[in-house]
């Protein structure tokens, strides 16, 4: 269903270190410092990265299509 | 000469005391151990008291809670857990349906119920203030706050308040009603939820149990009975905790006046002091919720095997002085508070933002409302209720 280029930003001012992220999908996030990174900033698209993103109870994480900038998720 | 073996320790080590902490917690965290505990059903387990330890056990995914679902797993409530809910569900079960719901709970949506939240506060302390003193804030404020915001949020009726408090109730405790009525509790919100299913297909609405309907009747995202106990969970886990944490909450600034001068002095400290009484006020009567490894996992130098059972105690992490400087004072200043009392990981309380809404418009404007605000009985006859899974308090009489 998806396709393409992503990429995965975390607003470190805005992350609360809930651990969400890293444990709905570990395979794109990791704890690091108790706050969450994505594990590569630019990934094939993956529909389990808007889950992880969807779940952030602060919407920290931003994933955008790389070369359109286009905003995946979060989307309201 | 031979090792002495200590073996497991019964549990609870003794039974919750108003907002106390058991001291044995505080040594087997400053010892670097992890605990072997007998608990009163399901046998023996592992328990993780320090931050690091229990940060691990809710954030690694090699500690199941799907395992747990109708197995007789050491735990403090008499009857296993037969219901499939969000607790006790792993990835990718657990995403599925929580995605359904979290978009509702983020901090920005939350934040738009504030106007709400304020208004309901404000119309209840209008009611109390109308009586005159003496009033108790449990029933007066603690209670319908949270009951009337899930309500309007998932679209339960308020009205039936009375029906569903009584049950839920009893299904949160261990020892304060017998097995038939914890397991009667737990029946009636299930009927009732199945009920209210029923009604939001024919009536939808915009809130969240229709959303869900929805999510189900057009999409097949979550099966019948997923939606049933969804509903249980959201309308239990969206009242209790918070009713009860706003009467302990108020409770600890009314036992300890220069706390509460201090927040009236300055109300830019709010957050900071919810934040900090969320660290230090065990909401839970005792470790609960086990998890079971999958695989080998050591903690604290211990071997945890594959199938053994672990359990948290996020109190007493929340008190480690390796994470928190004088972890037993309450400090509205700490400049770095990353307490656990929500959980960690995809457990973490979805209800977080609204819990954080409810305590900070609560706490706030009855500091701000009723300045000289205190018991209205001798601090020690504040009643707490007792054998049940969450601490709280059964009335909180007050006087102005």
């Amino acid at each position: 269903m998806a396709d393409g280029r992503w990429n995965i930003a975390i607003d470190s001012g805005t992350c609360i270190g809930s651990g969400v992220c890293a444990g709905t999908s570990p395979k794109y996030f990791t704890l690091d410092g108790g706050y969450g990174t994505p594990v590569a900033e630019e990934v094939d698209a993956d529909d389990e990265v808007i889950t992880a993103a969807e779940s952030c109870p602060m919407e920290a994480i931003l994933v955008r299509e790389v070369g359109t900038d286009k905003v995946v998720a979060p989307l309201d | 000469m031979t090792t002495v073996d200590r073996g497991a320790c019964p549990y609870p080590f003794s039974e919750a005391k108003r907002l106390d902490l058991d001291p044995e917690y505080a040594r087997l965290r400053d010892n670097g151990e992890l605990a072997r505990v007998r608990m009163p059903y399901g046998g023996e387990a592992w328990m993780a008291t320090s931050y690091e330890d229990v940060k691990t056990v809710l954030g690694d995914l090699r500690f199941s809670r799907a395992a747990t679902l109708g197995v007789d797993v050491p735990r403090m409530t008499p009857l296993t857990q037969t219901d499939s809910t969000l607790l006790t569900m792993d990835p990718p079960d657990h995403s599925r349906l929580r995605k359904l719901v979290a978009k509702a709970f983020t901090m920005r949506r939350i934040e738009m119920l504030r106007p709400r939240a304020q208004e309901v506060v404000d119309g209840l302390l209008d009611a109390i203030e109308a009586q005159g003193p003496p009033a108790d804030l449990v029933e007066g404020l603690a209670l319908p706050l949270p009951i009337t915001m899930i309500c309007e949020l998932l679209g339960v009726p308020y009205e039936d308040r009375d029906r569903f408090r009584a049950w839920s109730d009893a299904a949160l405790a261990f020892d304060a009603y017998t097995p038939e009525e914890i397991q009667a509790g737990r029946d009636g919100l299930k009927a009732y939820l199945a009920g209210l299913v029923a009604k939001h297909r024919v009536e939808p609405s915009d809130s969240l149990l229709s959303e869900l309907v929805r999510a189900r009747d057009e999409d097949d995202r979550l099966s019948e009975a997923e939606l049933v106990q969804f509903g249980v969970t959201l309308l239990v886990a969206g009242h209790e905790t918070t009713a009860n944490q706003t009467g302990n909450f108020l409770y600890t600034l009314l036992s300890k006046p220069h706390l509460m001068r201090e927040l009236q002095d300055d109300p830019d400290l709010l957050d900071p002091a919810i934040e900090e009484m969320l660290r230090v006020t065990p909401l839970g009567a005792a470790a609960g919720f086990a998890r079971i490894a999958t695989e080998d996992v050591v903690l604290s130098g211990t071997l945890v095997k594959a199938g053994e059972a672990v359990m948290t105690q996020t109190a007493s992490a929340n008190r480690d002085g390796r994470v928190f400087d004088n972890p037993d004072e309450i400090d509205f200043h700490r400049e770095n508070n990353p307490h656990i009392a929500f959980g960690h990981g995809v457990h973490h309380c979805l209800g977080a933002q609204l819990a954080r809404l409810e305590l900070q418009v609560a706490v706030g404007t009855v500091l701000r409302r009723f300045p000289g605000l205190r018991f209205a009985v001798p601090a020690e006859e504040v009643p707490f209720k007792a054998g049940r899974l969450v601490r709280g308090l059964q009335a909180l009489p007050v006087t102005w």
